[in-house]
């Protein structure tokens, strides 16, 4: 048994990196370096014009405010975006290319790791990110919260995700990423088959970031559970922190999962242990298993936040309390439990048996009930509402119509007989783009059209947001109706080149459709640029532009840092829309000092160590590890003895700062 | 709409004045949550030795690589040390201050005399041709038994860490949370420890 420890091209100084690991023979990947490199060079060198460094250290990286590490979590996740659809829409490029004895022009090699970013890219850290995000700005100003519980974690759990994220944009210029496919199943992702550093580089990005996510997941279960404002009891709770709640239980009993199952394929492949090899009785199913027992709840995780915010944007936008709203929260919580219970559906076709496949497969079936319910409690708001065309609700419409679909043929494919033909086929690919993107991202978009101008104090234009919501609704269908369509005449998902040239066809269309996706991105971005351009236009002076239901609504836009002046009362389901009921008048004196937690630089620190601690593992340069593991605990350790966490917003700041928004309610009066 | 605000008998919709939580209070439901959370990775890990744990792959098994007698003793130790743990936190509640301290270095003390007994263990093992690389038994039980132990090391850098920070600044409310924290994370270990000695060196006798 060789392990690559004993590599003898590994020095003490680099380790295994050497100049060859740097990718200078690839033209894409050197083309793509310099735009990086360039950018990054005028990022840099504008910060430093403008001496921007300074305030975003003090105000944005130390920040434990949750509102802006909220807003960091977005920013990393829409940046992480264009990287995961610049992966998307080359793999739709070659697929289109390679017939008729064309290559195409991505080396496998190359393709591969394409496919590996793309998928590791989109969950991990775009729609991971973007959920914490909303959840991280949102929950506590719902809960009528200052903060979350633990408002130095939450610093730090984002810098980790952030970290994780670096590690694996690493990957992009130095060495390279897995070629495994976004699970990196064993033996394939074994130390045997694949030797290089790109395996190590998925292990430790995911570890990094899985802490920061763990961490996070804690930290808004207890602010949940601890830090409702009085009267908040948990049925009276908005439907967004219930799903919050139950996504954060999900993610607190499954990353452990992850965590676990990497140390042991890390293991594997550094020190040469039989957890998942074919010899000496080790078990790749066992990986199988594990791996999908942490990755059912995940895409959970990613969905039930989806379903709290497009319960918010149909209540608000038909200008009714939700309908159902006690069984929608069953619904959360029976979706929350029966996720548990279905992993195996992602290997039917793996040997279980008869008896254990029925099994997974009626649970399977059964998560649509509840599903079901709670599309028909957002039919039943809508119904005899006065809906209003906003894009929130524009994107929710399109979610519920394209959701439906990906639904139906997710219960189709948990029938393990239709599973068997239709297993590794692009049909299982279109499925889950179809709920991930027509159901996570949709919703996402959905969040930020609608809370965007609780962050920032404007609305984003309608006119852009349009122009994106329908490019990326049509991208969507022209981009995977044709998926389907080749899954079920049994083209396999992964391939490089194709020799049928019937089939190209689709592909064109596919390409065609990811065409119309990037030019929804563009729309996207150009959105937020125009929007703060006419930002004096779209100004929210109320702190409710849309008429809202909920708490966040109640105090201004952008939120000061202490959230609400004084901490509300809660006597009803849409606590805010009960106070403007009760004819509720923001009291304008009587003001005190509000105690609050200080920022640190500790989080930024740990999380810069640890991305120095797992690039050393990645490329086995030990004195690194140990320099950079020793100075993680010593800053840990350090920060310990930090007493001087918390101060007090003197009321004259207060009194200042709500001063300022009775002027800004009156001049929109 | 209009009618149900003129019904309405007039609500307080706020708190005049702030609410003054324990500074804290959150803390041990935090802890908690990633005590469970911990408890899962481990869970993992006693499956997978449930799984692979019989794959000796041609080589030693339990029988003929365990020492009853040694892990005995090992398991007193981390028992103890649980106990003394005990004591300390209730001269805590007294507010006696370098009892608590003596207890807490006794622990501490028990602590590495576990890990001491576990390192000879593995030396031991080793020598004896029996690697963690060796078969998907050793790897498996290497893996469980090594984090337990790993997680042993931390508690005990976490104590000396706190009994730092108890001699320089006493038994401040946040240094006495901290000690609680420690607390159920030390007795947390010891039960993982007594599972991993019932399913991994008992039943592994059997």
């Amino acid at each position: 048994m060789t392990t690559p420890v004993s590599d003898p091209a590994t020095s003490f100084l680099f380790g295994r990196l050497t100049l060859e690991s740097l990718p200078l023979h690839e033209p894409i990947l050197v083309a793509t370096f310099a735009m990086v490199a360039l950018g990054g060079i005028t990022l840099v060198a504008a910060l430093t014009y403008f001496r921007l460094w300074g305030y975003l250290w003090s105000q944005w990286f130390t920040s434990v405010d949750h509102k802006k590490i909220g807003i960091m979590y977005m920013i990393l996740g829409v940046i992480m975006l264009l990287r995961g659809f610049a992966d998307a829409i080359m793999m739709r490029l070659q697929q289109a290319m390679a017939f008729n004895g064309s290559e195409g022009y991505l080396p496998a090699h190359h393709y591969d790791q394409v496919f590996t970013a793309h998928g590791v890219i989109m969950i991990f850290f775009v729609a991971m990110p973007m959920v914490t995000g909303l959840m991280n700005y949102v929950v506590p100003l719902q809960i009528g919260a200052r903060d979350v519980s633990f408002p130095f974690l939450n610093n730090f759990s984002f810098w980790m995700t952030a970290g994780g994220a670096i590690i694996v944009m690493m990957s992009l210029f130095i060495g390279e990423f897995a070629m495994t496919g976004w699970l990196a199943m064993p033996p394939l992702s074994g130390a045997e088959a694949n030797p290089g550093v790109g395996v190590d580089y998925y292990i430790w990005g995911l570890q990094v970031a899985g802490v920061g996510t763990t961490l996070s997941g804690i930290n808004l279960l207890v602010t949940i559970i601890k830090m409702r404002a009085p009267g908040m009891t948990m049925m009276r709770m908005p439907i967004f922190t219930w799903t919050s709640l139950c996504t954060n239980v999900l993610i607190v009993a499954s990353f452990p999962v992850l965590t676990a199952v990497m140390v042991l394929l890390t293991l594997d492949r550094y020190i040469g242990t039989h957890f998942f090899t074919n010899d000496m009785g080790g078990n790749p199913m066992m990986y199988t298993n594990l791996i999908w027992i942490w990755g059912h709840p995940e895409v959970y995780i990613l969905i039930l936040p989806a379903f709290g915010i497009f319960s918010e944007v149909t209540s608000a936008f038909s200008g009714k309390r939700l309908f159902g709203y006690t069984s929608m929260v069953y619904a959360t919580v029976c979706i929350t439990i029966l996720s548990y219970l279905v992993w195996l559906h992602h290997f039917f076709t793996m040997g279980s048996g008869a008896s254990v496949n029925s099994f997974f497969g009626i649970t399977t079936m059964i998560i649509s009930i509840p599903t079901g319910a709670k599309l028909f409690n957002w039919l039943f708001t809508m119904y005899r509402g006065r809906i209003r065309f906003d894009l929130p609700m524009m994107w929710t419409i399109a979610f519920m119509i394209t959701f439906t679909v990906g639904g139906m043929t997710g219960v189709l494919l948990a029938v393990p007989p239709a599973d068997f033909v239709l297993h590794n086929s692009l049909f299982l690919i279109a499925h889950f783009h179809n709920v991930i993107i027509g159901g996570v991202l949709f919703g996402l978009f959905a969040g930020m059209n609608y809370w965007f101008p609780k962050a920032f104090g404007f609305k984003l234009d309608e006119f852009w947001g349009k122009i994106s919501f329908w490019f990326w609704v049509a991208g969507y269908w022209f981009a995977f109706t044709p998926l389907y369509v080749l899954g079920l005449m049994g083209v396999t998902r992964r391939m490089r080149v194709f020799d049928d040239p019937s089939l190209q066809i689709w592909f064109l269309i596919a390409a065609f459709g990811a065409g119309l996706v990037a030019i929804g991105i563009a729309a996207f971005l150009i959105q937020i640029a125009v929007s703060v351009r006419d930002r004096k236009k779209n100004r929210d002076v109320t702190g409710d532009p849309w008429q809202g239901r909920t708490l966040e609504w109640a105090t201004s836009s952008p939120p000061p840092d202490y959230n609400f002046a004084f901490t509300p009362v809660v006597y009803d389901i849409d606590a805010w829309h009960d106070m403007k009921t009760h004819g509720y008048e923001r009291p304008l004196s009587g003001y005190e000092a509000i105690h609050m937690p200080k920022n640190t630089g500790a989080g930024v620190i740990i999380a810069g160590l640890s991305v120095a601690l797992g690039f050393a593992l990645i490329w086995y340069i030990w004195w690194l590890a140990v320099v950079s593991f020793v100075g993680i605990l010593a800053v840990a350790i350090g920060h310990t003895f930090n007493t001087k966490r918390d101060f007090y917003i003197p009321v004259e700041t207060v009194i200042d700062s709500e001063a300022k928004r009775t002027k800004l309610i009156e001049s929109g009066a | 709409m209009s009618s149900t605000v003129t019904n309405a008998e007039p609500r307080r919709f706020h708190l005049d004045h702030e609410p003054h939580l324990p500074e804290g209070d959150s803390t041990m439901l935090g802890f908690w949550i990633y005590l469970m959370s911990d408890c899962l990775i481990f869970a993992v890990l006693f499956a997978v030795y449930a799984v692979l744990g019989q794959g000796f792959a041609g080589g030693p098994g339990p029988k003929e690589l365990f020492e009853l007698p040694l892990v005995a003793l090992n398991t007193a130790m981390l028992l103890l040390s649980s106990i003394t743990y005990g004591f300390a936190m209730l001269e805590m509640a007294q507010k006696r201050q370098s009892q608590m301290i003596r207890w807490l270095i006794i622990t501490g003390l028990f602590g590495a005399a576990f890990l001491t007994i576990e390192l000879y263990e593995f030396y031991h093992l080793i020598h004896e041709g029996a690697t963690p690389g060796s078969s998907a038994f050793l790897s498996s039980f290497f893996t469980l038994v090594g984090t337990h132990g790993l997680h042993v090391t931390f508690g005990i850098i976490w104590l000396i860490t706190l009994l730092v920070q108890v001699t320089r600044t006493g038994l401040t409310p946040s240094n006495m949370r901290r000690l609680m924290c420690l607390s159920l994370f030390w007795h947390f270990l010891d039960v993982i420890w007594i599972g991993v000695f019932t399913f991994v060196y008992l039943m592994g006798m059997i």
